[in-house]
Formats: structure tokens, C-alpha cells, sequence
């Protein structure tokens, strides 16, 4: 069965037909050709399809799209302010080389955000590490995941993201 | 130093893409009416397929095409091949059962490929492949390693009786066994080395298009070394001609081993193209990763260290049955001999060692190279050993490490099992390491630990790498199947601007940045007038890709021998263009110098000067600035260094939390800090992973995955580690140009036994005598129990 789905991704107003079995991540990767949110696993553990839905961090993987309906979405497409500057969380996961194959980093940065805002811009070590139970990552060992996003707290307060 | 130069923490240039999104992977790819492929695999460790009907599944809707078996004999195609032959102890090469691409007639482990859909759609296809029929006569597995070898256990190949692939060996054992005789302590031990599973956040994933009107196929894959991907495809399996096939593989979300070998999937999409006349993706979902990419390490092994009266180490013999699972991977049997064995003198002086190795195959996934290859079980095997006999000689175990270290003096180092050491200093290594842990402090902290209910333990592991494989002719001896040297080409265009083509491949290592950094510095070019290419066969003369450590080592040398040339014509240029002799041209800093006087020539000119030929030595020097080399490597390079873990553990629980973690390194000389810095992070927690939480566990009944989910299997997680303390001490290689060893394995190498040394220890006051890996709560509260029950008895 197909269906209509229309929703605001990073500001823009998209729609597109859906089976209803189809997810959001899909929708997005594969009607929006958006492939910057990724999928690594089927089981909702590893945390690469992370989006924010209507001020809410989301596995993209286990929402439908249309469960999205009329949602405002952000995807990792979707965080910088301008093509030569990124946001805060971005600068300091370049500045602090908390990426390395790319491949969890959208998730990454989209669940970090939302862990900097619901502790109101303030983190320690040890929160940060429990926050991150949800976003896997094979690469980095995680050391400067959590540099970075403690750096980036106080650089988004700044900032007014 | 420039602050884009060698040893500059430069960030990475391939960062923004991935932080913004717009990274490449294949699938990402968008591909106009591409199909996409499922692949139906066996529910059965061991079977017969009496029947396949594909009837119903083919008359689903949105099917374009179903392949089995069947299909690729009626093809003739070739089966996947192990690259490397291992020779017996008796001087016969290992046996090679046959490695169909698709299941034949039957079935060898759960997740065998037995079928491929091709759909409009993935859920079209996934639908039909659940509609085909499958009629399975199933037979008892063989799944458990150490019982594979023993009589009555079922067969995996007609080709192997008795489950045995090779049974290979290295030193004299009579020596070995003089030397025991005469000790005045055999310090002996039985481990397990834990099998692993990669999982690479990245699920492999292939793409193929045919092209009917030139004939050429294009294979997008998540490779680690596309030019042997498809010189595999191309000479044994497929027969397309290697002109006729371009291999690329964009960005690639991380590998560890798992990605250097040909697989199934990528070979039937490839072939599948051009029947089915329209592009193929497919992309591994997490289960098949868990059940289809080659798992790591899983070894059954025992040792004996015979030591003198002052624990001077005479001897060590080691027996050791390697798991290959059900087929023979592409670089299987070199794991656990030439990568394993070779390195079991580890940093010490043991004059004397002989390893016998068994390689059995099993009705499980196939094994091979992961993170360290060999080499970290190698070290598992020396580290843990060594521990334990200074615990039973009642020494302290850095003491005793360091009584045994090779000296420097010793450097070229011949150890007993064939590798020449070409550098090191171990000492000032362990000296810095328990510096930076604060290894006098540490009994006050077990002190105050115990007062919290908790156990602390310290734990050492120092371990020798062989990394950046070399020579080809040494490789070529051993029964390697390839050349081990690196290409390099830099091609300037006329405005100044320089690609950097490399055969390696980086699938995280940032080797857009690093090589960068090394043509920045010697040749003087803006670092953001650079682009470092990589990953694509129509691009790059050839490559032999990234695996064991070797990109910077040996493919940063070929690029250190490409910018020899390009200084050399540029010199030839810029005498003609300053009217000078060649002999008194210098090359400095980006500039072209008569030797003694004011007059230069900027490279930037010389260059473009090559491209507009009007004023230029055309009767002498060819135009044009672009040089290829080809770098073969004197020898392997030899990384090493120590790490100390300490642990804390929870009696009630038997929870270990790992509550900090040093690691002093030699990598050689440092291109960028920051990039190594990450990849020692990354390092130590996989063998965090490997020592505390992960395991690939099969029943071992009916060879079911049992932990083929990431809710089944214990992946790190950002609370399971600490942040790491790092340190470095450099004796810089010295037959390299960069005089770089590799850092991309180490951490992986060191931490398993460093972890597992402090476990120990911490629970050595409650009699525990040794705890297999992984410690998880549940091994660690039982073997806590065992003890207690042992001692009240």
C-alpha cells in the first residue's frame, strides 16, 4: 500500500509516497536522496541514523516515515550555518579528530547536540560517557568523542545554539 | 617544522565531508534503475540442498532475477581463493577445499549464500527470498575448535580429512626441549583466544553496473584494497579481463581486516550486472555482517616458558589449533603461522622457541586477519605467560620483563623464529610507561580500593609488531601469493596545484591529510593545493591497499620516492631556466636555488614552465611533472611499546571496570600526532572489547550465531573506557625514507593481555588462578566462586 507522507527537513518542505512499512531513515536516504544519516545496524543499538524530530533526538531507523508526518526534521545535512562554517558540535569534532572512518560521526553529533542541550550546556566526563550508551563507534575508542563534546558545550552556549 | 609539515597536528581534510554529510559510501550511491540484491543464506551450520525452487519467488512482484548455485556452474565461474599457501611440516602445501561463490549442493555454516534475489526494490527482494523453497537434508556440525581435529568429528570438506588444513611448525623442537630440560622453571599455560567479529560500523555493501556497448563493468566495494579485489576477480573467479573491470571503493566506513577480502556478495553482484542488465546494490544488513564478514583471532593454545634460576628465559614452546572456519578466506592461513608464530620472541632475548600450529577448519564462518592479525594473539600468548611466571617466581613483572628485553646494543636484531628486528629501545619504553601510570602509587591505590569493596589490579603488556609486510621476495618465499610494495604517483597540474595518487587505501586512517602532509613538506606545496586520490583501479596505477599497518611505511615511502623524481626533472628545468648547471641547482622550501648565489626559481614556475614548453630543455627533459614510483619495502617495520591497565572489580558482581589505561609507543618518526593519538585510542578499546565483553559464541550443537546482534554481542561503549595516557619514545626506522614504523594495530595488539594481566592480578588475593577472555561479569563471579569453593575444600 502506498501512502503520502509531507514533512520540514532541515527547513524545507518535502513530501514524497511510502510504503507504510518504510522507515524515516529510508524516506530521507532513499525519496530525499539525503544519505548523509546512516543505517549500521537492525537492531536500534548503534546510533548512525540519529535525527532530530520537532526538538527530539530520533533513531531514524526505528520511526516510520510516516509516523513523520507533518514533523520538522533536522539531519546532519541540515546543522551548518553557511557552507564555510559549521556548528559548534562540528568544529569540535574536527578540532578535537573525534572522526575517523565518518561512518557513526552523523549520529554521533546529532545525539551530542541533544545530550548538550537537555544538560543545559553543562557536562563532565562521566556524563558524557553514560549519554553515549546509544551511538557505537569502532574507530576513535571514544577519547576525543567526549573531548569534543565537552569542548563543545560551552562553544554552543556561546554560540546560541 | 611548517605548521602543515611532518609532525604537525594538522586537521584532518577529509573531515568536513563527513561532518557535514556529504561523505560517499557506496551505498550512497545513487545509480539511475539500479536493482537491488538479497541474498537468502542457510539457516543450517551443515547441510544438503536436496531442492531449491525458486518458482513462487519468481513470480513475486518487482523480481528481476533469482541466481543459486546452479547458475553460477552453468557459468563456469571460478571459486574464491586463498591468497597465501602455507606449507605443512612435512613440506606440503595446506590443503584447499574447494569456496564456491554460491552453495553448490551443500551448506558449511550459518549464513552460507544460497540463493540471490534481484528486485526493484530491497524489500521486494527481501520478500521473495522468503517465498523460495529450500529443502534441506540437515547433518551434524562440527563447531567446537578444540574437538575439530579429534576423531569422529564431522567433516566440513572431502578435501580435508580429518577437519585438518595444515599441521605447520617453526624451530627445533629438540632444542626447545633440551632447554626445558635443563630449567630451573616451566611456567605453563592454557588460554583460549577469544574469537571476535569486526564490525566495522560501515556494513559492507557492493554496487555493479555493466556497460553493453564497451563491455566494461564497474564493481563500487567496501574494500580496503581495491586493486586486489580485482586482480582476485579478474584471474580466478570471474575472468573478466582486469582492463574490463574498475574497482572503486569511495569512502569506506572502516574495516580492521574485514574488508581486505574477497567475499561472495561483491563477486555475484559483479557477475550478476551484466545478466541482469541494469545496476545492483546490495548492503550487508548488521546480521548478515555478524554472520558473514570474516571473524578474527579464536585460537585454542598452550604454552611453556622454561626460565633459569635468576628467570632469564631460556625456552618457550608453544602448541597452538587455529580456527578457520568453514572455508579458507583469502589471507587465512598466514594469520595464525607467518603472523602469529614469527613473533612469539616478542621484546625478549628467548633464545630458543618452537610453535607448532594446526589450522582446522569448522562449520562456522570464515576466519581471518582483524585488527593485529596474529600478532595480537602472539602477544596474548607472551604477555600473559610472562606475567604469570613473574607471579610464580614472586618477581615483579616489569622486573622481570625488563631482565629478558632484547638490548639495544643487540639491534639488528635475528630472534629464533626468522624475523630480523631492524630497531628498538625497549627499556626507556616501560621506564616512561610507569612513569606516566604512576606505577609506584599503585599499591596505595589497591590500599584504598579495598576499602571500597573493590579489587584492584595492575596489569603490563609490552609487545612487539611486525607490520608494514616486506620484502615481496621474503613474502613470495613464505608463499604469499602478491607483492608487498606500495605505488606512488604525483602528477602536478599546470597551475601548481598536485594530486597524490597512492595504491593505499584509507578507510579512517586520514591518509588524505597524512600523505598531504609528507608532499607539503618536502616539496614545499600549500597543504590545501593538494588532493590525495586513493581507492579507484581507473585511477591508480595499482595498489596493494591498506591492511597491517603498512599505508604510511610503505605507501608514504613510494610517495617520498615520487617527490625524489619530481625534484630531480625539476632540478634538470630550473638549470635551464637560471641558465645554471644542473650540479649546482639546490631544491629548498618550495624553491629552486643556484647553489652560492641569489638567483631561484620557485617549483610553481618550474612546473608550469613543464606544461607551456616555450623556454624549456625539450632536446633533454620530457614535459610534463608527473612521477610514478613503486616502493618495496627492506624490511617489515617493528613497532613497539608497553601498556599498563588497571582495573577494578566488584566481588559481589564480578564487574571489571577498566580505570586507567597508559600506552608508550615507538611508531618511529610521528607525521601527525593527533591522527596517531586516535588511532592508538581505537586500538586499545577493540582489545578492551576483545579482553572484557566480546565474544562470537556458536552453540555448539547446531552452530547457530548466538551473538549475532549487537544486543547479543558486547561492543565497547563510550562508559566501558577511560580516557588513555599516552606516550612516545622514537628510534626512528632505518630503512625507510620517512623513518615511520606503523601505528594503525598496536592498541589492539597490547591491551588484551594488558587488561586480562590486571584482572588477574586483582584477583590473584582470592586464589583465581586464570579467567578466560572475555572477563565478563558472569566468568568473572564464577571463576571467583571456583576459587572460594577450591580453597574451602
Amino acid at each position: 500500500m502506498t501512502l503520502s507522507v509531507a514533512m520540514t527537513v532541515n527547513g524545507k518542505a518535502v513530501s514524497g509516497k511510502v510504503e507504510a512499512r518504510t522507515l524515516l531513515v529510508q524516506f530521507l536516504r532513499e525519496n530525499l536522496g539525503m544519505t548523509g544519516t546512516h543505517v549500521g545496524c537492525d537492531t536500534s543499538q548503534c546510533g548512525a541514523c540519529v535525527v532530530d524530530v520537532d526538538g527530539k533526538s530520533i533513531k531514524s531507523c526505528t520511526m516510520l516515515a510516516v509516523q513523520a508526518e507533518g514533523t520538522k526534521v533536522t539531519t546532519i545535512e541540515g546543522l551548518a550555518p553557511s557552507a564555510d562554517k559549521l556548528h559548534p558540535m562540528q568544529e569540535a569534532f574536527r578540532e578535537n579528530h573525534a572522526l575517523q572512518c565518518g561512518f557513526c560521526t552523523p549520529g554521533m553529533v546529532m545525539s551530542a547536540i541533544d545530550m548538550v542541550k537537555r544538560h543545559n550546556y553543562k557536562l563532565d566526563e562521566a556524563t558524557v560517557r553514560h549519554e553515549l550508551e546509544g551511538n557505537l563507534c569502532r574507530c576513535t575508542g571514544y577519547h576525543n568523542i567526549v573531548k569534543a563534546i565537552l569542548a563543545a558545550a560551552p562553544a554552543m552556549k556561546a554560540a546560541g545554539v | 617544522m611548517t605548521e602543515t609539515g611532518i609532525g604537525a597536528r594538522v586537521h584532518r581534510k577529509e573531515d568536513k565531508r563527513f561532518l557535514t554529510g556529504t561523505g560517499r559510501y557506496v551505498d550512497d550511491l545513487p545509480l539511475a534503475r539500479a536493482t537491488y540484491a538479497y541474498f537468502l543464506r542457510s539457516p543450517h551450520a551443515h547441510a544438503k540442498i536436496k531442492k531449491i525452487d525458486t518458482t513462487a519467488a519468481k513470480a513475486m512482484p518487482g523480481v528481476v532475477e533469482i541466481f543459486t548455485g546452479k547458475d553460477t556452474a552453468d557459468a563456469k565461474m571460478g571459486g574464491l581463493i586463498c591468497g597465501w599457501v602455507v606449507k605443512d611440516k612435512n613440506g606440503e602445501p595446506h590443503k584447499a577445499p574447494a569456496h564456491p561463490v554460491m552453495a553448490l549442493d551443500t551448506v558449511r555454516y550459518v549464513g552460507d549464500t544460497v540463493a540471490m534475489v534481484v528486485a526493484n526494490s530491497v524489500d521486494e527482494a527481501k520478500d521473495a527470498a522468503e517465498a523460495i523453497k529450500v529443502d534441506y537434508e540437515v547433518k551434524p556440525a562440527n563447531v567446537d575448535l578444540a574437538r575439530a581435529l579429534d576423531k569422529g568429528t564431522p567433516e566440513v570438506h572431502p578435501e580435508a580429512p580429518g577437519n585438518l588444513i595444515y599441521d605447520w611448525e617453526i624451530g627445533v623442537k629438540a632444542d626447545v626441549d633440551a632447554a626445558f630440560a635443563k630449567a630451573a622453571h616451566v611456567t605453563k599455560l592454557d588460554l583460549v583466544n577469544n574469537r571476535l567479529i569486526p564490525n566495522a560500523m560501515e556494513p559492507r555493501a557492493a554496487a555493479a553496473e555493466y556497460d553493453k556497448g564497451t563491455g566494461n563493468y564497474t564493481l563500487w566495494s567496501t574494500s580496503q584494497n581495491p586493486h586486489v579485489l580485482r586482480l582476485i576477480l579478474s584471474a580466478f573467479v570471474l575472468g573478466i579481463p582486469e582492463h574490463k573491470l574498475r574497482v572503486v571503493a569511495p569512502d569506506v566506513g572502516g574495516g580492521f581486516g574485514s574488508k581486505i577480502f574477497c567475499y561472495n556478495e561483491e563477486t555475484m553482484v559483479c557477475w550478476a550486472a551484466s545478466r541482469v542488465g541494469r545496476p545492483i546494490k546490495w548492503t550487508a544488513e548488521r546480521a548478515e555482517s555478524f554472520m558473514t564478514d570474516a571473524h578474527g583471532r579464536d585460537h585454542v593454545t598452550h604454552a611453556e616458558l622454561a626460565m633459569d634460576k635468576d628467570g632469564k628465559f631460556l625456552a618457550l614452546k608453544v602448541e597452538t589449533i587455529a580456527n578457520m572456519g568453514a572455508y579458507l578466506s583469502t589471507f587465512s592461513t598466514a594469520v595464525p603461522t607467518y603472523l602469529y608464530a614469527t613473533l612469539l620472541a616478542g621484546q625478549y632475548t628467548t633464545p630458543l622457541i618452537y610453535a607448532n600450529v594446526k589450522a582446522a577448519v569448522t562449520h562456522t564462518a570464515p576466519v581471518d586477519a582483524y585488527r593485529g592479525a596474529g600478532r595480537p594473539e602472539a602477544t596474548f600468548v607472551i604477555e600473559t605467560i610472562v606475567s604469570k611466571a613473574a607471579a610464580e617466581l614472586k618477581m615483579d613483572t616489569a622486573e622481570l620483563r625488563r631482565k629478558n628485553f632484547i638490548p639495544k646494543e643487540a639491534f639488528p636484531y635475528q630472534t629464533p623464529v626468522a624475523l630480523q628486528y631492524d630497531s628498538g629501545n625497549y627499556p626507556p619504553i616501560i621506564d616512561e610507561a610507569m612513569k606516566i601510570a604512576d606505577y609506584k602509587g599503585f599499591e596505595a591505590r589497591r590500599a584504598e580500593a579495598k576499602k571500597r569493596g573493590k579489587l584492584r589490579g595492575i596489569g603490563f603488556s609490552s609487545y612487539i609488531e611486525a607490520c608494514g609486510l616486506a620484502p615481496s621476495q621474503v613474502i613470495g618465499q613464505l608463499g604469499g601469493g602478491v607483492g608487498q610494495w606500495e605505488s606512488a604517483q604525483i602528477k602536478f597540474n599546470p597551475t601548481g596545484n598536485v594530486q597524490v595518487i597512492t595504491g593505499s587505501h584509507s578507510h579512517g586512517q586520514g591518509h588524505e591529510t597524512t600523505f598531504a602532509q609528507l608532499v607539503s613538506d618536502k616539496l614545499g606545496v600549500p597543504i590545501e593545493n593538494i588532493e590525495v586520490v586513493h581507492g579507484d583501479t581507473s585511477t591508480t596505477t595499482f595498489g596493494m591497499g591498506t591492511y597491517g599497518s603498512r599505508s604510511l611505511a610503505v605507501g608514504g615511502s613510494a610517495i617520498m620516492k615520487a617527490t625524489d623524481k619530481i625534484i630531480a626533472k625539476g632540478k634538470k628545468v630550473a638549470a635551464h631556466l637560471m641558465e645554471a648547471d644542473v650540479a649546482d641547482v639546490e631544491f629548498d622550501n618550495g624553491t629552486f636555488k643556484v647553489a652560492g648565489t641569489d638567483k631561484n626559481v620557485p617549483l610553481a614556475q618550474v612546473v608550469f614552465a613543464a606544461y607551456v614548453p616555450h623556454n624549456y630543455p625539450l632536446a633533454e627533459v620530457e614535459p610534463g611533472m608527473d612521477e610514478n614510483a613503486f616502493y618495496d619495502p627492506a624490511n617489515f617495520v617493528y613497532p613497539a611499546g608497553t601498556q599498563i591497565c588497571e582495573v577494578e572489580i566488584d566481588p559481589d558482581t564480578g564487574v571489571v571496570e577498566v580505570v586507567a589505561h597508559t600506552a608508550v609507543d615507538d611508531f618511529g618518526n610521528i607525521i601527525n600526532p593527533m591522527i596517531v593519538e586516535g588511532q592508538v585510542h581505537g586500538g586499545i578499546v577493540q582489545g578492551v572489547g576483545q579482553a572484557l565483553h566480546e565474544a562470537a559464541v556458536y552453540d555448539k550443537d547446531t552452530g547457530q550465531l548466538l551473538s549475532g546482534s549487537y544486543m547479543d554481542y558486547r561492543m565497547p561503549r563510550a562508559e566501558d573506557v577511560p580516557s588513555f595516557k599516552l606516550g612516545y619514545k622514537v628510534t626512528p626506522c632505518p630503512h625507510n625514507p620517512l623513518g615511520v614504523k606503523g601505528c594503525g594495530e598496536a592498541g589492539a595488539i597490547a591491551a588484551p593481555a594488558a587488561v586480562m594481566n590486571a584482572v588477574h592480578d586483582a584477583l590473584a588475593p582470592l586464589g583465581v588462578k586464570h579467567v578466560e577472555m572475555p572477563a565478563t561479569p558472569l566468568n568473572v563471579w564464577q571463576s571467583i566462586q571456583g576459587a572460594q569453593r577450591a580453597a574451602a575444600e
